[in-house]
């Protein structure tokens, strides 16, 4: 640490990439709002929105791996990338963080007190117990079991830190083939997750009566599990890319450091996941 | 170290190639990757929003004047009240000190740049949508949101589409704020210039390493508090609702888990400033630098412990009550830490009072005692009956207006003659401290008296007893206020003018950017590392 | 010399200070402390206060002592020379211990009044207060009494926009239609709750600030030292009218208290509906006759009186509403329309809205505001909604 290379360190020239991506955030925003309130032409302008985010993400994406290719990180370079990777996933575990804190709090203490003998008073009926959809709502619907799709899930997303690690061990050893093959199969396995989470959720709104609506149950199961999801998305996506510029032999066994960045992202999408088995489904 | 020509001449004369031809126009500021350049935009859009914030602040204050509705219907009131602190807060505090950061951070390291430029840039150009967003919600239907600024459900549930304006800004910021500060750790850790080892960073560069940690540990958190605001709004469910088996008071735990820490955010970067500026002014080095870091480092840890103490009221157990309680005083040790080695450092000095100065001492005094109203509120009895009063309004100004925004105009006084390579006219700066330190004294003085009398805050009309000192706070508000427009007067002067400054203004100050790099600071830093003994 | 002893000199000094500084406005209220505590709580409470602000005036003026000498003293214009020393860990641990120790002074006490505080066993009496979207409800929950408690404050004191408002009372926005009434000595235990949105019951000197959540009960308690009116506001913001929820305790002897529970019971008999509220109190007392006709000119003067209480803060007395956030009713689709949409729709308020349920209001007060809102200012229904309706309305 410390050996700064002024000298030697890439430092960005001006960019436009930001500014249209900050661009592309407000209309996205201003067009979330207007769906949020069914104010006409709100698809329209998200849509608008979104395509500029993809637009400036090809771009800025686009100009970082020409860098990298062009040579221009050093170590010193890689070195701030593995830091600030470090700490966007810190901020990731944050992030859920608080929507594990609210399943925590609604079953160790809401649900507690609301079937207390004060809150009689309020809810006579009630009979505290988890799971819940809480005192108002009708109660009928079943949480999901834990034993099924769930840990199947729980084993693909293993086997896929597994494979992602081989693919990495490979690409350490100049194993080009080994390194596709197990990126291959860790984006299968990825897809695979995300195909079964989707059976689920349908199997869960029209089977189990349990929706984003089913009381606090409903609202922390679809909301860690939904956020879950969409990491495992995002991070499928970025293997997926990872993978092309394998197969176009972007990395070497000593510079990659793109590559190491998704396998962080993709065993903490697993350590999550873990968590909710646990949490969720499980006790 | 005394006061030494910069080592490397780094001169506007040496040309580089590296950051190719400056861009200039509008497209220079647009586009920049340059932490100075983003360093100024952060400061002079904290300005415009600090007068935003202000303004809105005049308006309540001239509603209060006296007992009735005058001016403003109540609701308009609440807006105002809730805009005015998320944007003093989030518009005007925040990017302060986030463009202090970038001025100085590589400056101080001997780096040449933040670690990441280009994400520098978007980091600021994410707080101008989310303050559009925020300042857009008083033109929309049902006008800006009016809970307060912690935005507690249900009351926030019932308000309209400004809410979510609101919240989608607040994910924005946060964005923004995450960004920032992954830049700052990565550059503090990774740039620094050989020899420059933790322990010999100045203390600025401390305090933000430690806030920028708060910073990705709390943002998340709000988002993830917000997002479940936006669902329970409009998706259907029950975080924060009883009937679903959800419970307010779990959105109040989310929301001063962030909350807390947050506002040791804004002051821990104030600490940093304070400790340059107090030793400059003395002639004498910084007494106890290392307690200096550990008492900040302590403060950021119980930050995390104690965000209870503002929920005293919601009907806690007693065991929960007396934790915040206990966790709440101990914060009072590390800070007691830190005043009495400024003291300390003072102690035996040889002294002078120019502008940063006198910020900085004002800071001293005036922080301090809303430190100990703070301790007065977390004796949880006691904020019984102070709690959502005009004492704990009177609290959070000590601490943010004479506590934050003064030591950013010491710093600001402080650094001007790096940045812009003139001085500041001394006897208007003077003049300005002056006047601050009255009007602002006697605008949230007296607010200690209506919270003990017995005043709630957030409302726009209040009984006869509350009468005379509202008259006074009002009156002290906008002397406070209008002889900001003289701080506004002052930096403009300042780079207009051309009083050029000397290389070392201040006789006393000894951190890499007085001297190793020349006055004004070139538009690259260093070029090549500064070597550090 | 006891702290108590020393407390009151300071504190003399203090007023003194503050009543020089008022003295040119001789009736002014320059009050600097925490009002005369009327319980217990709310005594330990003001002792703790100024303990703390007597140790935090000690402190402050002795670091600060030390700095302004130092400030003097070490001036670079009065020739002194900077000293070098940077560091002295005795000092540094003597000022860490210091504060540690005082702290724990502190803590001491705090903690005995806070286990108290949090004490709400074996209560003289329970009542159950309800917040809500702008006033209190008091449920007598063991003698069957039932109080709703709003602003009496004319709007014509407040609103002072186009013209100067009326003079205002002495007790101005801390006056309500009925005061809690509670026994003085008796241990009173609150249930605080709400029906829409956080407020916050405050009486400080009761020593009492609870927020009342909705959907939960959280309690709290207080024991009014002596007969006698104490006055607190809404400590939460709700709302609009966060700034217009007042609350008044009237604490009576025992005995008188007996009376005047007899007295409610007779007006409201055990499990009818709240009572009246402003200005209301001519309506008879006799218990309510569901199967009574009305006819629509008693339906419009009772419903102008209804609604002045509860809907003219959003709907405000014009009718005319505050647009968007609240709705006119004057000419408003609903209220011209079918009756049976209206009555279901004061009876459920809409969910996700300011607009709440009213069902705590009498079939008759029911009745009565909503024939009123559907035959004045411009609506012209000519409707007499009977209570009958309301009640057969109610599942
Ligand atoms: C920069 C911002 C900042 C800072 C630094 C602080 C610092 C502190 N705050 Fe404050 N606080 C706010 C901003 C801040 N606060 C805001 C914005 C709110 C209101 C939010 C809202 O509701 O809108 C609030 C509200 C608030 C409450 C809730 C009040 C209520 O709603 O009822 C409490 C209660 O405990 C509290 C306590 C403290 C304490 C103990 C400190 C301590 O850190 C202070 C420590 C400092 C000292 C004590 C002085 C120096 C020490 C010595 C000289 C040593 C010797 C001292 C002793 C031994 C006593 N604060
Ligand atoms: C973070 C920093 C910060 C700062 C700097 C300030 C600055 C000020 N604040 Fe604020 N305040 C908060 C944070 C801050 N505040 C927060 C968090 C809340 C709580 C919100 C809530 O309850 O939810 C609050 C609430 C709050 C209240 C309570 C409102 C209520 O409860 O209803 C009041 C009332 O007096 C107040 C007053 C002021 C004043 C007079 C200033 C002054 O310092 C302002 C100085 C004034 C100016 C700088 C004006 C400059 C402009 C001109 C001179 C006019 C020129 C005009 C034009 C060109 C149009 N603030
Ligand atoms: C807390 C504020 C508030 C109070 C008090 C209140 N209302 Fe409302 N009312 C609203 C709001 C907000 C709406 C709009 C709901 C919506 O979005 O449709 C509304 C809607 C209505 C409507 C439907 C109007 C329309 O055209 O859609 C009627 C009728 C009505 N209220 C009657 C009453 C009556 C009668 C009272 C008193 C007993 C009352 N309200 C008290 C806030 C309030
Ligand atoms: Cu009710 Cu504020
Ligand atoms: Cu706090």
């Amino acid at each position: 640490m410390g050996n700064a290379q002024p000298g030697g360190y890439y430092y960005a020239p001006p960019s436009h990439w930001p500014i249209v991506g900050s661009t592309a955030l407000l209309i996205m925003a201003s067009g979330g709002v207007m769906l949020m309130n069914s104010i006409d032409g709100g698809g329209p302008v998200f849509g608008v929105g979104v395509a500029i985010l993809v637009f400036m993400l090809f771009g800025w994406f686009g100009t970082v791996i020409r860098e990298s290719q062009g040579g221009l990180f050093n170590k010193q370079v890689d070195l701030s990338f593995r830091w600030s990777m470090s700490w966007f996933i810190f901020s990731e575990v944050m992030f859920f963080a608080a929507f594990f804190g609210a399943l925590f709090y609604a079953r160790v203490y809401s649900l507690p007190w609301l079937g207390d003998a004060d809150n009689k008073l309020l809810w006579p009926e009630f009979r505290a117990q988890w799971p819940s959809a809480g005192p108002y709502l009708p109660p009928q619907f079943s949480p999901m079991h834990a034993w099924g799709i769930p840990a199947l899930n729980t084993f693909l997303l293993l086997s896929s830190g597994v494979t992602v690690t081989y693919a990495h061990w490979a690409l350490k050893m100049g194993n080009r083939k080994g390194l596709i093959l197990g990126l291959l199969a860790t984006v299968a396995l990825g897809f695979t997750f995300l195909g079964f989470q989707i059976y689920e959720y349908v199997h869960a709104y029209h089977e189990l009566n349990l929706k984003l609506t089913t009381g606090v149950f409903g609202s922390t199961f679809f909301m860690l599990t939904g956020f879950h999801g969409f990491h495992v998305t995002l991070g499928a996506v970025m293997l997926t890319v990872i993978l092309l510029r394998s197969i176009k032999g972007h990395f070497t066994a000593d510079h990659h450091f793109a590559f190491e960045a998704v396998a962080w992202y993709w065993h903490f999408v697993d350590v999550v996941w873990l968590l909710l088995f646990v949490f969720v489904y499980w006790v | 170290m005394s006061a030494a020509a910069p080592a490397h001449d780094h001169g506007h004369g040496h040309h580089d190639d590296h950051a190719h031809a400056h861009p200039t126009g509008l497209k220079r500021w647009l586009f920049t990757t340059n932490h100075k350049d983003i360093g100024t935009l952060y400061l002079w859009f904290s300005l415009a929003m600090f007068f935003m914030g202000g303004t809105m602040a005049l308006l309540i204050r001239a509603e209060l004047f006296k007992p009735g509705l005058q001016f403003l219907n109540p609701e308009f009131f609440n807006s105002l009240t809730t805009v005015h602190g998320l944007v003093m807060v989030f518009g005007a505090i925040m990017p302060a000190w986030v463009g202090f950061a970038n001025w100085l951070i590589p400056m101080q390291i001997g780096a040449a740049d933040m670690a990441f430029p280009r994400m520098n840039n978007w980091s600021f150009y994410l707080v101008v949508p989310a303050a559009i967003l925020l300042v857009a919600s008083f033109f929309v239907p049902g006008g800006a949101a009016a809970s307060g600024w912690t935005l507690y459900p249900p009351l926030i549930i019932q308000q309209g589409i400004a809410v979510d304006m609101t919240i989608l800004a607040v994910h924005i910021l946060g964005a923004s704020s995450i960004m920032g500060s992954i830049n700052i750790i990565t550059t503090i850790l990774n740039l620094r210039a050989p020899g420059m080892t933790l322990m010999k960073m100045p203390l600025f560069v401390w305090t933000w390493l430690i806030t920028a940690y708060l910073l990705i540990a709390v943002m998340p958190v709000l988002a993830g508090a917000v997002t479940m605001l936006l669902t329970d709004r409009h998706f259907g469910t029950s975080f924060f609702n009883a009937a679903g088996g959800g419970d307010p008071t779990m959105f109040m735990h989310i929301f001063w888990f962030f909350g807390h820490p947050e506002v040791y955010i804004m002051i821990l970067p104030a600490f940093g400033v304070v400790s340059a500026i107090i030793p400059a002014f003395a002639r004498k080095p910084l007494f106890g630098y290392a307690s200096m870091v550990y008492a900040t480092a302590s403060i950021a840890i119980l930050s995390f412990i104690v965000w209870g103490h503002h929920m005293f009221t919601v009907g806690m157990p007693a065991a929960g009550n007396l934790f915040f309680m206990y966790a709440t005083m101990l914060i009072a040790v590390p800070t007691g830490v830190k005043i009495f080695n400024w003291i300390a450092t003072m102690w035996k000095g040889s002294m002078t009072f120019e502008t940063p100065m006198l910020f900085s001492i004002g800071f001293l005094c005036l922080f301090t005692i809303g430190g100990f109203s703070g301790l007065v509120l977390a004796i949880t009895p006691v904020d019984i009956t102070l709690h959502n009063t005009y004492y704990v309004v009177a609290h959070f100004h000590y601490v943010l207006v004479s506590g934050a925004l003064f030591s950013i105009f010491a710093g600001v006084y402080f650094w001007l003659p790096k940045w812009t390579g003139n001085m500041y006219n001394e006897k208007l700066g003077k003049l300005h401290f002056w006047l601050s330190v009255i009007g602002f004294n006697l605008a949230f003085f007296p607010q200690h008296f209506l919270g003990l009398a017995g005043m709630p805050r957030r409302i726009p009309d209040y009984a006869l007893q509350f009468a005379e000192w509202n008259m006074w706070s009002s009156i002290g508000a906008f002397i406070f206020g209008f002889s900001q427009l003289l701080f506004l007067y002052n930096v403009i002067e300042c780079i207009r003018s051309n009083r050029k400054s000397e290389q070392m203004p201040w006789e006393g100050a000894d951190s890499l950017e007085w001297t190793h790099l020349p006055t004004p600071a070139p538009y690259h830093t260093f070029e090549t590392a500064p070597v550090i003994k | 010399m006891g702290t108590d002893m020393l407390r009151n000199h300071l504190r003399n000094a203090v007023l003194a200070a503050a009543a020089l500084a008022g003295s040119a406005t001789a009736h002014a209220a320059y009050d600097v402390d925490i009002l005369p505590p009327g319980s217990p709580i709310a005594r330990q409470i003001y002792d703790l206060h100024w303990a703390i602000i007597w140790v935090c005036v000690g402190i402050f003026v002795v670091v600060f002592g030390a700095m302004f000498y130092s400030v003097f003293k070490h001036r670079k214009a009065a020739g002194a020379k900077a000293a070098h020393f940077h560091e002295n860990t005795t000092v540094e641990v003597i000022w860490t211990v210091i504060p540690f120790v005082i702290l724990i002074g502190m803590a001491y006490p705090a903690t005995r009044t806070v286990l108290e505080m949090k004490d709400t066993s074996n209560p003289d009496l329970t009542i159950k207060v309800t917040a809500f979207q702008w006033a209190w409800q008091y449920d007598y929950l063991q003698d069957g009494v039932k109080l709703t408690s709003f602003l009496a404050t004319p709007r014509a004191q407040i609103e002072e926009w186009e013209r100067q408002g009326e003079k205002k009372n002495p007790d101005y926005l801390l006056e309500v239609t009925q005061p809690l009434v509670v026994p003085a000595g008796k241990k009173v235990r609150l249930l605080v709750t709400s029906n829409d949105v956080i407020h916050g019951w405050y009486v400080p000197q009761l020593g009492v600030n609870q927020y009342g959540i909705p959907g939960f009960v959280k309690d709290t308690w207080f024991k009014a030292d002596r007969p006698g009116t104490y006055r607190g506001q809404c400590s939460q913001i709700c709302g609009k009218e966060h700034g217009y929820m007042p609350i008044v305790v009237v604490a009576k002897a025992p005995d008188e208290y007996a009376a005047w529970v007899k007295d409610q019971q007779a007006k409201s008999p055990v499990h009818t509906a709240a009572a009246a509220p402003a200005g209301a109190a001519a309506a008879p007392a006799a218990a309510e006759d569901p199967n009574r006709k009305w006819t629509l000119d008693e339906l419009k003067a009772k419903g102008g009186e209804v609604y002045a209480a509860n809907c003219a803060a959003c709907h405000q007395p014009t009718g005319k509403g505050l647009p968007p956030a609240f709705p006119p009713l004057d000419g408003s689709k609903v209220v011209n329309g079918p009756k049976a949409a209206q009555i279901a729709l004061e009876l459920s308020g809409k969910p996700g809205t300011a607009m709440a349920s009213f069902a705590r209001l009498s079939d008759s007060e029911l009745a009565a505001v909503i024939t009123y809102t559907r035959n004045h200012w411009g609506n012209k229904t000519g409707e007499a909604i009977q209570p009958a309706e309301v009640k057969a309305a109610r599942k």
